[in-house]
């Protein structure tokens, strides 16, 4: 099972859901990495996130720096309280570009 | 006089990811009907997986082996035991990263830090392994 994206403006859009835990990592890193390679603007909706660890995290942060070393554009959308509360703990809501909707990014 | 736990919940599961959910769920339960908020059950939840997912990437790396998890409650406290049987793991060398260097891992051991009032590692008494425990104030 593949996370959905869509397309909107100059952006790809990838909506996380559910618990993004070691065992979905994997997954998650290789549909980020691979918007990147595709030299893709990327937006990662955290609306439906339940749950994000460490590893979730790295990947947002992995993501985040390709996406920077390319010249693209890196951000989160609607990011729900139980994730907001785990980039709080990594000082990574002062790092990633963070959007309370679509809306506020155009 | 030493202070009595009572255990709310054990298991002894395979270290595997897919173990994970059952783990966060049992103790997002018992923190539950403790009447924790959900900030405190999420945080005790977080640092019982990224110390789980420790024991699975580097005490284990992956390999085969068990880990034993009880959930106790210590007077006002909660107390979380997890033990592995991998080789023992050397203290010293657990350092959480400067979180000013940006870059991807390494943020589980500063989570447990963060959110639990103590975290303590130690080899367990027969050096059949690890345990970790951590405690966190209730309420």
């Amino acid at each position: 099972m593949s996370y959905p994206t869509r397309i909107e403006d100059r952006f790809t859009i990838l909506e996380l859901t559910g618990e993004i835990d070691l065992q979905c990592s994997p997954k998650v890193r290789k549909q980020v990495l691979e918007c990147i390679q595709a030299y893709h603007n990327l937006l990662v909706d955290l609306a439906a996130v339940d749950y994000i660890d460490s590893s979730g995290v790295a990947t947002l942060v992995e993501g985040y720096q390709m996406a920077k070393k390319r010249k693209l554009e890196f951000g989160l959308l609607s990011v729900s309280r139980a994730a907001m509360q785990v980039l709080e703990l990594a000082r990574l809501d002062q790092v990633f570009p963070i959007f309370e909707s679509f809306e506020a990014v155009k | 006089m030493a202070m009595t736990a009572k255990k709310l919940y054990r298991a002894r599961l395979p270290a595997k990811p897919e173990q994970l959910k059952k783990i966060r769920d049992a103790v997002k339960s018992v923190a539950s009907n403790l009447y924790c908020n959900e900030d405190l059950q999420r945080e005790v939840v977080l640092a019982v997986d990224e110390a789980c997912c420790n024991i699975i990437r580097h005490a284990y790396g992956g390999g085969d082996g068990d880990i034993v998890f009880e959930i106790l409650q210590e007077d006002k406290h909660l107390l979380l035991r997890i033990q592995d049987f991998a080789a023992p793991i050397d203290t010293k060398q657990l350092k959480p990263r400067n979180l000013s260097d940006l870059r991807p891992g390494g943020l589980g051991l500063h989570f447990m830090r963060q959110v639990m009032d103590e975290v303590r590692f130690s080899t367990a008494p027969d050096g059949s392994g690890n345990i970790l425990e951590m405690r966190k104030k209730l309420g």
